[in-house]
């Protein structure tokens, strides 16, 4: 069955993968320096994240050999078991941080919400390929595939998560706007949004209208988020033009950023490498863009098109999510940096999309 | 590729349009953060290493003042004061070696411990660590004083915990302490050298005792010292807890108790309010507060008396001859005797191969049940009891809530004992004896009952009703809201007939009310009280008790009473013990409840004059 057919090589986007390798380097780079101390220059969260990293390598391989064509009809498979894993988080979950997120297995904790991510992706896709058309998409299946979006993005708005809630929903309405749906219906759902917020607020507890005001402006928090950003920004600034040099970042080893080695990491890495650095690394991000953008362009169907676009919304909300917050333009919400924050789920997960493009980039003779 | 129809394969063209759109959008969107990273890097790339190298921003928490607790009228009983800590952030040092010396000398701390106090590990950097709390006023000027030779050192007020009446309710109030790792592993709220309130009241309440906390992001010179506040949250203080205590009356009971080991309750039996509990010997709750040293603590645990130990509901005693109105409530019922039965009683009678004694040497003669509760005669309960047998007195005292807990809000409540046959096999794996029914019949043998849950078996008798013992009134606010309040939660009614109730609590009228009555040093001017005496032994038979101050101490009996009143309205019921008092429940307990009972309604007639004078006042003005 498994075939290796000539042309799936020789079609192979390689510039696209060299782009992911070299951020995992850099991710690599910055975890190490993150979590080394004095005392100990290799740390164990590193050993660990280099596990993951092969980890993810293996299972962006994994995804390679199948053509992506089988996740139409089988795509909801991975949909279901991904809900079922976010309900069972809410009874099960291991806490951290004051947030239910993880679920432990044989030892390994995984966070559902982040492949709940690559589901919606892949179900919304599979639902609206064939109802794509010149007109304007009908709104009762737009209502369908956002309610795909909406279900795991209610369940990990429970956990609570907003910042991943936010990027899946973002990423089902991104589809459901290539796929045609009129951005007429997008202006009637916020002007409907807007008189009812006012009666939802009445309604919310004094706590949760006090946590929603914190998510919209930190600096009533200054013990928690409030202090975070304006650490992360030092950090950020005090980078300058070159940055301080490997290992001489100063912010983040005397724990002022909270998770150095997660969402702060890009914080990390600006305060070391500088201005010009920091430049570098968006290119990357932007040299990624260009390939997904290809891979796009490659795809020979709607569903190859659309799932190749998700994937892309996927990675880069959270490359933009997560450098703005960190650079104090945008609310803290928890996103993690694609290939470069420590973490093996969101690891696993970005590499899983890549493999998809990769995926759909080398068969686009196979029809 | 039947299935491909023409507008299938068109499609990839028409999304890849739509497509490039977003994605050129996204790709313009990398501007903006360039520009962010310029203007912090570059453009303000100098302050911000600045601040970085000099680490500039700190964060100060402002802990939240803990909720104040007053008794039933508003007066305080537990408050918060300012006290002045001295921290140190050991980062703001040159040499933290010196200065830990100094300050040591200064503040006259041990400087090998302050040294390992700093040295701690999982301190975050540039955090401060509280090196002495509650200086006095020497120490703090002592501590400005020498601000130049202490670089890092500065004072923090913190609220402290105060309790102006200090052992007077410190069983109730129980008493706050840093916070322990176990404690700061369940609630990630907490912070290393927080307060948390450890026992009692403090404990139970802590959730809304605890306010939040606020802070502030401070910035700092080179020294450390605090330039100006950037940003701030102010703290929310913690509710108000309103006691069922009255100050006064607590004063009272602890004032008849004296230096005297013992306890006494006194509840509202209506509604179940504690209006006073006293545990004698206590503690000061301020020595936890400010921190209790390793000495005081063991001195504490292993002081004989175990002061640490709440009387009223942890002290299980055999409630001797209070327990008689109980089994004569049974007789009664179970239709055993009738209010004529008569028992002659000679000093005592025999059962068995055994001898069992009346308290009287003498004897009470013929007596009918009435005449057997005035003058506590214990041979007719000898006799009434082998005719109730042991189950029967067991399911009676159950019904007055004995043997189990009464469910009030203290942690470690016990619930005494009372036996029956079963009880005795499970417990020794033998067979009940009869001749121990009789022991039980006097209260004593097996039986056992915590002052508390006397005060609320009286008050059952009294008012035919029992309600769950509660200490707390209401919570409110510091906006002065009531946020929760607790309503009376009855938990039994007595299912006894009428008849049956009345006969008993004439009887216990006349334990007091009349001449020949065990209880009448309890006698109150104008108000008719109810009442039982009794006298536990604690060492089994067969000692001379008619001179108890010839045994040693730790021998001689209990002294109980127990009584409620108005007779005949009951709005108060009172248990109270004296440990190896010197002489039995009439002549030690019976006083000592008249001194409170007499407070209770001296008490009650000041506020209702005061009432009425300020009613009067309020007719005159707006006369």
């Amino acid at each position: 069955m498994l075939k290796i057919d000539r042309r799936l090589i020789a079609h192979f986007d390689w510039p696209l993968l060299l782009a992911v390798l070299l951020l995992l380097a850099v991710g690599l780079v910055t975890v190490l320096s993150a979590t080394h101390t004095e005392e100990k220059l290799v740390s164990g969260l590193f050993w660990r994240q280099l596990s993951w990293v092969a980890l993810g390598l293996v299972a962006l391989c994994a995804v390679l050999p199948f053509d992506y064509h089988v996740l139409k009809r089988w795509g909801w498979v991975f949909y279901v078991f991904t809900l079922i894993l976010l309900i069972l988080v809410v009874f099960v979950g291991t806490i951290a941080g004051g947030a239910r997120r993880w679920i432990s297995v044989a030892g390994f904790s995984m966070q559902p919400s982040e492949f709940a991510k690559l589901a919606v992706i892949i179900m919304t896709a599979s639902f609206l390929h064939h109802r794509v058309s010149e007109d304007r998409l009908h709104w009762r299946p737009a209502l369908v595939a956002l309610g795909i979006a909406a279900l795991p993005a209610a369940l990990i708005l429970k956990q609570p998560d907003l910042g991943t809630a936010m990027v899946v929903l973002s990423v089902g309405v991104l589809l459901l706007l290539v796929a045609g749906l009129s951005l007429r219906w997008v202006a009637a759902a916020i002007l409907i949004a807007v008189p009812v917020f006012p009666y939802v607020w009445q309604h919310l507890k004094p706590y949760q209208q006090r946590r929603l005001l914190m998510f919209l402006d930190p600096e009533r928090d200054p013990l928690g988020n409030g202090y975070h950003i304006i650490q992360s920004k030092i950090a950020i600034g005090s980078g300058m033009w070159g940055g301080k040099g490997l290992f001489r970042g100063t912010q983040y080893r005397l724990n002022f950023l909270p998770e150095q080695h997660t969402d702060f990491i890009f914080s990390v890495f600006a305060e070391e490498w500088g201005f010009v650095g920091a430049c570098v690394l968006l290119g990357l991000y932007l040299f990624l863009l260009y390939r997904c953008w290809v891979a796009i362009h490659r795809a020979r169907d709607a569903f190859g098109v659309l799932l190749a676009f998700g994937v892309t919304t996927m990675i880069f909300l959270q490359v933009l999510v997560n450098v703005m917050m960190a650079a104090g333009a945008l609310p803290v919400v928890g996103v993690t940096l694609p290939f470069l924050s420590y973490g093996g789920s969101s690891l696993l997960a970005c590499m899983m999309g890549i493999g998809l493009l990769l995926n759909i980039s080398m068969r686009r003779f196979t029809f | 590729m039947a299935w491909v129809t023409l507008k299938q394969r068109e499609a990839p063209a028409l999304l890849r349009r739509r497509v490039q759109w977003l994605l050129a959008a996204t790709a313009l969107v990398f501007l903006p953060v360039v520009a962010r990273l310029w203007y912090l890097q570059v453009l303000h790339g100098e302050e911000m290493r600045l601040l970085a190298e000099n680490n500039r921003i700190r964060l100060h928490r402002v802990q939240a003042t803990r909720g104040t607790v007053v008794d039933r009228y508003g007066r305080v009983v537990i408050d918060s004061r300012p006290s002045f800590d001295a921290v140190f952030v050991p980062e703001d040092a040159e040499d933290v070696a010196a200065t830990v010396e100094n300050l040591a000398t200064l503040l006259g701390l041990n400087s090998a411990e302050l040294r390992a106090l700093v040295g701690k590990k999982g301190r975050r950097p540039f955090q401060e660590t509280v090196v002495k709390r509650d200086l006095s006023f020497e120490e703090v000027a002592a501590v400005e004083t020498h601000q130049w030779d202490l670089p890092g050192v500065s004072l923090q007020i913190t609220p402290r915990r105060s309790y102006p009446h200090g052992p007077l309710l410190a069983h109730l109030t129980g008493y706050v302490g840093e916070v322990g790792p176990d404690e700061l592993k369940q609630n990630d709220t907490y912070r290393m050298g927080d307060m948390i309130g450890k026992s009692g009241l403090e404990r139970g309440w802590e959730h809304y005792l605890r306010g939040i906390d606020g802070g502030q992001q401070v910035e700092v010179d080179s020294l450390g010292r605090r330039l100006r506040v950037l940003n701030e949250v102010a703290e929310v203080p913690g509710h108000t807890v309103k006691l069922t205590i009255d100050l006064d009356l607590q004063q009272a009971a602890h004032r008849a108790l004296g230096d005297r080991d013992g306890s006494v309750v006194v509840i509202d039996p209506r509604n179940g309010e504690i209006l006073a509990m006293v545990s004698h010997p206590s503690f000061d709750p301020n020595v936890f507060a400010r921190g209790i040293r390793s000495a005081e603590w063991r001195a504490l645990i292993t002081d004989r008396s175990r002061p640490l130990m709440n009387r009223a509901i942890q002290g299980q005693y055999p409630p001797g001859s209070t327990f008689k109105f109980i089994v004569a409530a049974a007789a009664l019922e179970e239709g055993v005797i009738n209010p004529f039965t008569r028992v002659f009683c000679p000093g005592g009678m025999a059962f068995g191969n055994h001898y069992f004694r009346c308290w009287r040497k003498g004897g009470h003669g013929s007596v009918n049940v009435h005449e057997a509760l005035v003058q506590s005669c214990d041979t007719f309960f000898y006799q009434v009891a082998q005719r109730l047998g042991v189950d029967v007195i067991a399911a009676y005292a159950r019904k007055f809530g004995l043997g189990a807990p009464t469910g009030v809000a203290l942690e470690h409540e016990k619930g005494g004992t009372i036996p029956d046959a079963g009880w005795k096999l499970r417990r020794f794996r033998q067979p009940w004896y009869a001749g121990e029914t009789l022991s039980v019949a006097i209260g004593q043998g097996y039986v056992t009952a915590t002052p508390l849950q006397m005060a609320n078996a009286v008050g059952m008798l009294a008012t035919g009703r029992r309600f769950r013992p509660h200490f707390v009134l209401q919570v409110e606010s510091p906006e002065g809201e009531v946020v929760a309040r607790e309503e009376p939660e009855e938990v039994a009614r007595l299912d006894v007939r009428a008849t049956t109730l009345k006969q008993i609590r004439d009887a216990l009228r006349d334990v007091v009310e009349t001449d020949r009555g065990t209880g009448k040093k309890a006698r109150l001017r104008g108000i008719a009280v109810a009442g039982k005496t009794g006298t536990a032994q604690v060492v089994k038979l067969g000692k001379d008790r008619s001179r108890p101050d010839r045994l040693p101490r730790h021998q001689r009996d209990h002294a109980w009473f127990v009584a409620y009143a108005p007779a005949d309205d009951p709005e108060v019921a009172v248990a109270a013990i004296v440990e190896h008092a010197d002489g039995g429940g009439g002549q030690v307990a019976a006083p000592l409840v008249r001194d409170v009972l007499s407070a209770y309604f001296a008490l009650a007639q000041e506020r209702q004059q005061r009432n009425y004078a300020q009613d009067r006042s309020a007719v005159d003005r707006a006369l």
